[in-house]
């Protein structure tokens, strides 16, 4: 895994070597093993390399024979064995064993439909000389990350939005729709970023760069297909079967590695069995990771240690504070790039860096299986209130909701009708495309109150959702409401925050590359056929997963309720580490310089929190999200310079 | 402050930050202006019993005393101990044998 960056300069200036330093030194984190260059007319790319695989042939950036193709790659490319002897059969020759120099063999062969042909995790730029061409692209499901710009006749780009920041020729200012999209969705939705002019490539995109402008293009959809909703006893056996075959394979393929492999465990269903089966096909002692928390209602560790137990792994976990919480937050978003709602990318930071201390690269995780297979509260809720909804006058139906979030306390504390208000049947008819989402956006744009009265005015009215609507596949109107919520989960949240703010960037923050068995696009398409009643068969989530882990796993963690990983949320800015920082962004002066926040209403949010009397999810959303927005705009806007790389560093 | 203003100072200041919907009136409900959300209800019962010093049964957990500044007003006018309403000073909330009086500018519906 690695940092990618590069420019390319349309009227053919030079690229300066010393530019292209700048923007690949502000990604050393993600490569610190070495640093690679190529500049020709016009054209620079740059590398920053975590060595994993031919750890003496893989420098980057890399050319195929004849020079006339050069690529700079981040990522991994699980199947490169296989592509690497068909294409060797084909008569090409490799000088290296490594899966860059697959993708520039396979681009040759196959031009930009090679991603095709990828099972991987990749953010790429290859550089045809010949055709003076850029070609960039990014993986199905989002896990590597891509930035871009335009300044005048320069295109931009990097694995992150700091090394286009490091150009001087870039401007830095918060673009507020993407700030809106935030407390919406809890994510931008691409290309919007939260920096005006920087775009970012969406998930499952390639693009060209060439004199004649720039052309983005999906090279996958994931679409929801379903065989038919009656499933025979015989016909269950068979899908539990090719589901374990298919995580074995995707598991295996994940395991290919010149460097040890770890594994993460959250105590829950998904990693414990990435880890179960990683561990069948690995011969050294597996190694795992974890988080324990200090606050009783978000720590897993007993869970944790059944599963060492059981799977007889050599085990480290880092127990986490709400003061350690507070204290990393401001580097937290410094790799996040995009405010937060919630600070559970911190302990997942803490985590990256012990496995790092402990000399490991690559952590094997369960991330992707809630959203394939069926696993979060969302799609329960949508479930309960569809059942109402066909009955809307029935008293028992809405009973169902007390099911939901049962982990969230002041939730099941509330009386029934405000539960069945929350949780409201009534949505309009143009929304009912986001039937399963509504109550959670409308809840978190309630935060949008905070904002100042000329963010609020440059926003706009609400839009009813245009951009994600305009983003939906044709067929999505076809599907129910099950598949609906499956399709926004996987295709908005999980690349916008799980896979980036929790995922890639908490990971490569200490130098860790994260891979994941549930995301394999074959583990995905075949989930995206399979019957709704095999994800969640009545209440019972991720049916069939469950069918497949049954003996593999600790049956403890089989049978235990589904608890999302969650951590200590705002109480953590109230601890001695954060006070002084978070006084100081969040006093009425600094936020009448920024401008974003309506100062008044911060200091009532602040008042209730002092005051103890903070109880509710929307206050504590509040809070993180004003405190990471004010921490982004401290460190990217106000003192980028301060945090950018001494020379020669 | 007289008992209505008090009510409807907490929550625009908690549930609101100061900053009230458009024409935010004392008969407006909070659930259809979407003013109390998923938990602010028990942030609101938590406030009622301790400035007022009484307790929320179970059954009065409801819309009907909870959903508006006029219905909290006369819910918490109805559960005051008279002691207590003393204590609060004299204008804060009239309690009579007849029906309710409030002591603020707009009665009960207006």
């Amino acid at each position: 895994m690695c940092g990618i960056a590069g420019m390319f300069n349309l009227d053919r200036a030079p690229v300066t070597p010393e530019s292209l330093r700048g923007m690949i030194r502000m990604l050393a984190h993600r490569g610190p093993d070495s640093t690679g260059l190529h500049l020709e007319i016009g054209v620079g790319l740059a590398h920053a390399r975590l060595s994993i695989i031919d750890l003496a042939g893989g420098q980057q950036p890399m050319c195929n024979e004849d020079s006339s193709l050069w690529i700079t790659f981040n990522g991994e490319i699980f199947n490169y064995v296989e592509l690497r002897e068909e294409l060797l059969a084909k008569g090409h020759r490799f000088s290296t064993r490594s899966d860059t120099e697959v993708i520039l063999h396979l681009y040759e062969e196959k031009g930009e439909d090679c991603v095709q042909y990828l099972n991987g995790q990749w953010a790429f730029a290859i550089w045809d000389n010949q055709r003076r061409r850029l070609f960039l692209s990014r993986d199905r499901l989002g896990v590597r990350p891509l930035f871009y710009t335009q300044v005048n006749k320069a295109f931009l780009f990097g694995s992150e939005i700091k090394a286009i920041f490091s150009h001087p020729g870039v401007t830095r200012e918060i673009d507020v729709h993407g700030l809106d999209e935030v407390f919406t969705y809890w994510c931008t939705i691409p290309p919007t970023t939260l920096f005006r002019n920087i775009h970012e490539l969406p998930p499952a995109h390639s693009m060209t760069v060439d004199a004649g402008g720039i052309v983005v293009r999906p090279h996958w959809e994931n679409q929801f297909e379903r065989e038919s909703e009656v499933v025979a006893p015989s016909r269950e056996r068979r899908y539990a079967d090719e589901l374990l075959q298919l995580l074995i394979s995707a598991t295996q393929i994940r395991l290919r590695s010149d460097v040890p492999v770890g594994a993460y465990l959250s105590g829950g269903l998904d990693s414990t069995l990435t880890t179960a089966l990683a561990k069948k096909h690995t011969n050294a002692r597996l190694k795992t990771f974890s988080v324990a928390f200090d606050a009783p209602e978000f720590d897993e560790s007993s869970f944790q240690a059944d599963a060492v137990r059981f799977l007889d792994t050599e085990h480290q976990e880092i127990r986490c504070s709400k003061n350690q919480i507070g204290e990393v937050f401001p580097d937290v978003i410094w790799h996040t790039e995009k405010p937060v709602l919630r600070t559970a990318p911190a302990p997942l930071y803490l985590l990256s860096r012990l496995v790092r201390e402990s000399g490991f690269k690559v952590v094997v995780t369960g991330e992707g299986a809630d959203e394939v297979l069926g696993g979060y509260d969302i799609f329960k809720e949508t479930k309960i209130r569809r059942f109402w909804e066909s009955q809307p006058d029935s008293r028992m139906r809405p009973t169902l909701l007390r099911r939901l979030y049962p982990y969230l306390q002041n939730l099941q504390n509330q009386p029934d009708a405000y539960r069945k208000a929350f949780f409201s049947i009534n949505v309009d008819h143009n929304l009912q495309p986001f039937f399963s989402h509504i109550p959670r956006w409308q809840l978190t744009a309630k935060l949008k109150l905070f904002f100042s009265d000329a963010v609020r005015a440059e926003i706009g009215a609400d839009d009813g959702y245009s951009k994600v609507r305009a983003r939906l596949p044709k067929s999505y109107s076809d599907w129910d409401s099950f598949c609906q919520a499956q399709y926004l989960e996987t295709k908005f949240l999980l690349p916008g925050y799980i896979l980036s703010s929790q995922g890639d960037r908490m990971a490569m923050a200490h130098s860790v590359e994260g891979r994941f068995p549930f995301l394999d696009h074959r583990v995905v398409e075949f989930a995206s056929r399979l019957p709704v009643s095999l994800k969640m068969k009545v209440l019972n989530e991720k049916y069939l997963l469950k069918r497949c882990a049954a003996g593999l796993i600790p049956p403890s963690v089989l049978q235990r309720h589904k608890q999302p990983y969650r951590a200590p949320e705002a109480c953590s800015f109230l601890q001695p580490a954060a006070r002084e920082y978070m006084e100081e962004l969040l006093s009425p002066e600094q936020l009448q310089r920024d401008g974003i926040f309506d100062h008044r209403a911060v200091a009532l949010l602040q008042d209730k929190f002092r005051k103890g009397t903070a109880i509710g999810i929307k206050d504590n959303m509040g809070l993180v999200g004003i405190i990471s927005t004010q921490l982004l705009v401290h460190q990217f806007i106000n003192h980028f310079e301060s945090r950018m790389a001494p020379h020669g560093a | 402050m007289v008992l209505k203003d008090e009510l409807r100072q907490f929550v625009t200041d908690n549930l609101m930050f100061g900053k009230p919907c458009d024409g935010f009136a004392d008969d407006d409900s909070f659930i259809e202006r979407g003013i109390i959300d998923s938990t602010a209800v028990m942030e609101l019962v938590a406030f009622l019993e301790q400035r007022y010093r009484f307790k929320l049964q179970d059954r009065e957990l409801n819309p009907d005393n909870l959903d508006s500044v006029n219905k909290l007003a006369r819910f918490v006018a109805s559960r005051l101990e008279p002691k207590f309403a003393a204590e609060l000073g004299p204008g804060r909330v009239l309690l009579g044998p007849g029906p309710l009086q409030f002591a603020g500018k707009n009665g009960p519906g207006t």
